[in-house]
This record gives structure tokens, sequence and C-alpha cells, in this order.
């Protein structure tokens, strides 16, 4: 039953921290809260459904595609709705209001073209009960684990090992300074963008496939939780993105085990206000959330 | 090499630069200098892109590059260290220096060029693990010259090199330009330090509210009563 639990929390957190890190990467580099987020990960979600389900293709070409089409989703809004207020040197607040208005949009897109109503996903990775000695997992549960575990090492290794990533670090350091190194900034914002749009795409089709439905507005509660898991973490740090989404699934799977479903979505929104008033750098952050 | 003409910038209503001529010719030293607030910074900002002109040109090698984007610009071979340093602070030096020489793909001549600059500061050889925020104020000049040096420019734009270095370093520093130029470079330079430019200048020009004053051959400026005056201080 523990086991179960923390288990139950430990895939969710995972999912939550492939969101997470989205927030994360375009607030390192923009110092931007892009609350549009949310909303790239239920388009992805929807991706992921035409592929999987309309075009009958399977879950591997559902994840591909719909990984493509979310993070070039991520790039135009970039391109159409921020960089125009970049260049105009507009107040933060513009482009966070911005962002909002951007995910209304997405979300009545979804809703014009599906439909609200929810619609049902495969399971994916079903492949029965693993047994561990003792313990009996569910395979389901373990290969959402691990790809998400897979795919946050290959950010990682991205940001901290390749060409591109030092260019992502130097824009997030100093703007002014990679621009004289010859960086093409607007280049590598647009690839933060695509990575942001890419990993919600994956967790959007992981979800999907665990809970077995998809509906236009799923983003906006994913969203808001991997939004607290980033402020715990420290909002423009990857691994602190990680444990923040770890410990948000955790006390979520505790919190319907010991009090009952109804709590499932607070214990987020508990945590984020929590954090907001002790340590608004969040665990391992540098920076406070203030600078929207 | 580069030649500006009739160039005027702006901050929101504020008109900074308002109508500089400048000329900077293959393998010279020409020192750009001028009280706080005449518009050097804003000068090399518009050259290398990061500000735009509103009129005026921007020739480099004979090519119009005015408002082209910075990453454009220091491809062409121009580089800029920044006034204020500007280093990443959360990055080793190493790693500082590997990004100057982001726009290069020759393995063999970055491993030349960290030489070269390790040789000029051995200190920055020393520290090359350590993160550049921790980096005392004279060690973090020494990387922004080294990590523009690494981007291999032709024309090296250096923004207050000596400002905030203790005596010993400034002569470090106006040493290490002049060899900067043996070596091939050209550099255009502003500085605070009027006397000691014009003394390893070929040619110098002297801004104020955002026009060019005066411009000649740096010898004949450390000599005249004028500048000496107004920018030179008791020397
Ligand atoms: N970001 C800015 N916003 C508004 N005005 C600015 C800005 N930067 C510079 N200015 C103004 O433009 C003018 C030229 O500034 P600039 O920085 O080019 O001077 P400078 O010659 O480099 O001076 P210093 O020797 O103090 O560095 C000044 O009047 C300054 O107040
Ligand atoms: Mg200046």
């Amino acid at each position: 039953m523990l086991f179960q639990q923390i288990f139950d929390g430990l895939t969710l957190g995972m999912v939550y921290a492939l969101i997470a890190v989205g927030y994360s990467l375009v607030f390192g580099i923009l110092r931007l809260v892009n609350f549009s987020h949310g909303s790239v990960y239920a388009f992805g979600a929807h991706i992921a459904l035409v592929v999987a389900v309309s075009m009958q293709w399977g879950i591997f070409p559902a994840l591909v595609i719909s990984i493509i089409f979310t993070g070039l989703l991520g790039i135009m809004i970039d391109k159409i709705s921020l960089k125009p207020l970049r260049e105009k040197k507009s107040k933060p607040i513009a482009a966070l209001i911005t962002t909002i208005g951007v995910s209304y949009i997405i979300q009545n897109l979804l809703m014009i073209i599906f439909g609200s109503h929810s619609k049902w996903f495969p399971k994916i990775f079903d492949y029965g009960i693993i047994k561990l000695g003792d313990i009996s997992i569910n395979s389901t549960q373990l290969f959402i684990f691990l790809v998400s575990l897979l795919l946050l090492v290959f950010l990682t290794i991205i940001i901290q090992k390749t060409k591109i990533g030092l260019a992502m670090r130097a824009v997030e350091q100093n703007p002014k300074a990679a621009h004289l190194m010859g960086i093409n900034v607007n280049y590598i914002i647009s690839f933060t963008f695509f990575l942001g749009g890419a990993s919600a795409a994956i967790a959007g089709t992981l979800i999907s496939g665990y809970y077995q439905v998809v509906y236009p507005n799923m983003g906006f509660i994913a969203g808001l939780k991997a939004f607290s898991a980033a402020v715990l973490g420290g909002i423009g740090v990857l691994y602190g993105s990680v444990i923040g989404g770890l410990v948000v699934g955790l006390s979520e799977s505790f919190a319907v085990s010991y009090f009952g479903g109804g709590y499932r979505d607070a214990v987020a929104f508990v945590i984020l206000i929590l954090v907001l008033i002790i340590r608004p750098k969040g665990i391992f952050g540098k920076k406070e959330i203030t600078k929207v | 090499m580069l030649k500006i003409e009739n160039l005027h910038t702006y901050y929101g209503n504020i008109h900074a630069l308002k109508g500089i001529n400048l000329e900077v010719e293959q393998g010279e030293i020409v020192t750009l200098i001028g009280s706080n607030g005449a518009g050097k910074t804003t000068t090399l900002g518009t050259m290398t892109g990061l500000l735009k002109a509103t009129e005026g040109k921007v020739f480099y090698e004979g090519t119009d590059i005015t408002n082209r984007p910075p990453y454009e610009i220091v491809k062409m071979g121009m580089s800029l260290s920044p006034e204020g340093r500007e280093v990443f602070p959360q990055m080793s030096v190493e790693e500082n220096l590997k990004l100057g020489a982001f726009i290069r793909n020759d393995k063999e001549g970055i491993e030349e060029s960290f030489k070269r600059v390790y040789d000029l500061f051995p200190r920055l050889l020393e520290r090359k693990k350590q993160t550049a925020s921790t980096l005392s104020g004279g060690e973090q000049q020494m990387l922004a010259i080294g990590r523009s040096l690494m981007t291999s420019p032709k024309l090296l734009l250096l923004d207050e090199p000596s400002l905030g270095l203790s005596p010993n370093l400034v002569l470090l520093i106006f040493d290490l330009i002049k060899s900067i130029k043996e070596q091939g470079t050209t550099v255009l330079l502003v500085e605070q330090n009027a006397n000691m430019a014009l003394s390893i200048a070929d040619r110098g020009y002297v801004i104020e509210t955002g026009k060019v004053i005066i411009k000649g051959n740096a010898k004949d400026m450390l000599k005249d009563e004028n500048i000496k005056k107004a920018y030179l201080g008791s020397l």
C-alpha cells in the first residue's frame, strides 16, 4: 500500500517535472512565466489523440508527431506574440498577460476543433503487472516513469554538454554578452520554446495514456501543478523542477489516499502558497518569481 | 576598415548620438575619448548592432552593416569588450573563453587562441576552473578582453578596459593593447584615461554630447593645450 502510494506519486511527479521544465526553461531565458504552457500541453495531448486514435498509427508515432507539432507551436507562440513585445521593449507584465491570452486562444481552438467533451485515449505501455519479488508494479506507470526520466536526462545533457546548450546558458546569464559572442539570441529563444513544447507534448501524451482521457482544458490544472513544482524547485533551475515535480506528485498521491480524491488538486496549491510565503526563490532557486 | 557616417542614435526621446563621423584604418589603434555621457559607449553599441541607428551608416570593410544583428557583425570580425565586463557570471573562466570562440569551428585555431589568451593573461590560466562571478574586478576585465580575443577579431573594440584597475594593472592592460596591435589586430579604444590612451594610439577622436569635436594625430593631441586642459587633467 505504502509502496503503491509512493510509486503513484513518483510517476505523476515525473510527468509534472516534464511540464515544469517548460516553465523553467522559458523563465530562465526570458524571465517570463509562460502561462500558455498548460494549453500547449493540452495541444500536445490532442495531436497524440489524432495520431493514436483517429489515424490508429500507434503510440510511438503519436509521441514523435506530437513532439514536432507542439514544439513548433511553442516557437510560433514566441514569434507571433512575444517577440514583437521584446522588440518594442514592452513592460514584462504585457508579455505575462499575453501568455494568458494565448492560453485561452489555444484552448478555444481545441474546443472548436475537437469539442469540449472528454475523449477516450488508449492505455499506453500496457504489458500487465510486473513482479519484482514481493512488489508488483503496473507496467504503464513503470514505463511512464522511465520515459520521463530518460527525457529529463536527455534535456540535461543538451543543456550541459552541447554547444546549443552552452548558448542557452549564455543567453540566460547575460543576454547582452551572448549577442556579443555572435550567438543568434532569437534562434536560441526559439529553440528553448521548442524544447518546452516538446516536453509538454510528451507529458500530455503520457498523462493521456495514464488517465485515458483527453479534453481541451486538461492543461489548466496540470499546468498550475507543474508551475507549483517549478516554483518549489526554484524556477529556472532544471533539476529543481524535477525535485519540485516529485514533491508535488508524492504529496498529491498521499493526499488522495489519506484525505480522499477531493483533495487531489488542492495540495499543489497549498505547496505553492507555502513556498511563496516561506521561500519565494524555491529550494534551489537563485531568482525570485517577482521579476515576472 | 571601419567608416561611420553621420550616425544618430536615440534612447527613447534622448538624442544620444547627433551625427558621429569616424574612421579606423587597418592596423591602427584609434582612441575615442570624451567626458561621462558623451556617447562613447553608445557609439560602440550602435556599431555592433546592440543599439539601432535612426540615421547614418556604418561601413565595415566596405560593407554597409548599419543595424545588422550583432551575431552577423561578430562573424564579420568585429568584437566588442563591453563596458562593465559583462562576463557570464555562473560559468567558469574556461567556459567564458569558450563562448568567445562560439562562432568558430576551427578546432586548432581555437586551441591556439586559448594559448594566446593564457599567454597574455597567465592569471586566467591559473583560474580557468573558477566561476567568473568570484573573480576580482581586474581579473574579470582580463577575462572580458580575453573572451573578445577568442572571437579572433580583425577589429577589436574596447570600452574602458582600464576602468577600476590598479595602476599596475592599467599599465599591463595598455602594454597588452599595444601587443594586440602588433599581432595584427586593429583596435578602437574608448578610454577615460585619455593620457594613456593617446600615448599608445595612432589617432584620436574627442566626442562631446554626441558629436565629434576634435580629431587628429594622437601625438599632436597629447600636446594640444585645449585637450590638455579639458581631458588630460594636470598631466
Ligand atoms: N539605456 C539608456 N537609457 C537612456 N539614456 C541612456 C542610456 N544609456 C545611455 N544613455 C544616455 O546617452 C548618453 C550617452 O551615454 P554613453 O553611455 O554613450 O556615454 P559614455 O560616453 O560612454 O559615458 P561614460 O564615459 O560615462 O561611459 C548619456 O547622456 C546617457 O545618459
Ligand atoms: Mg561608456
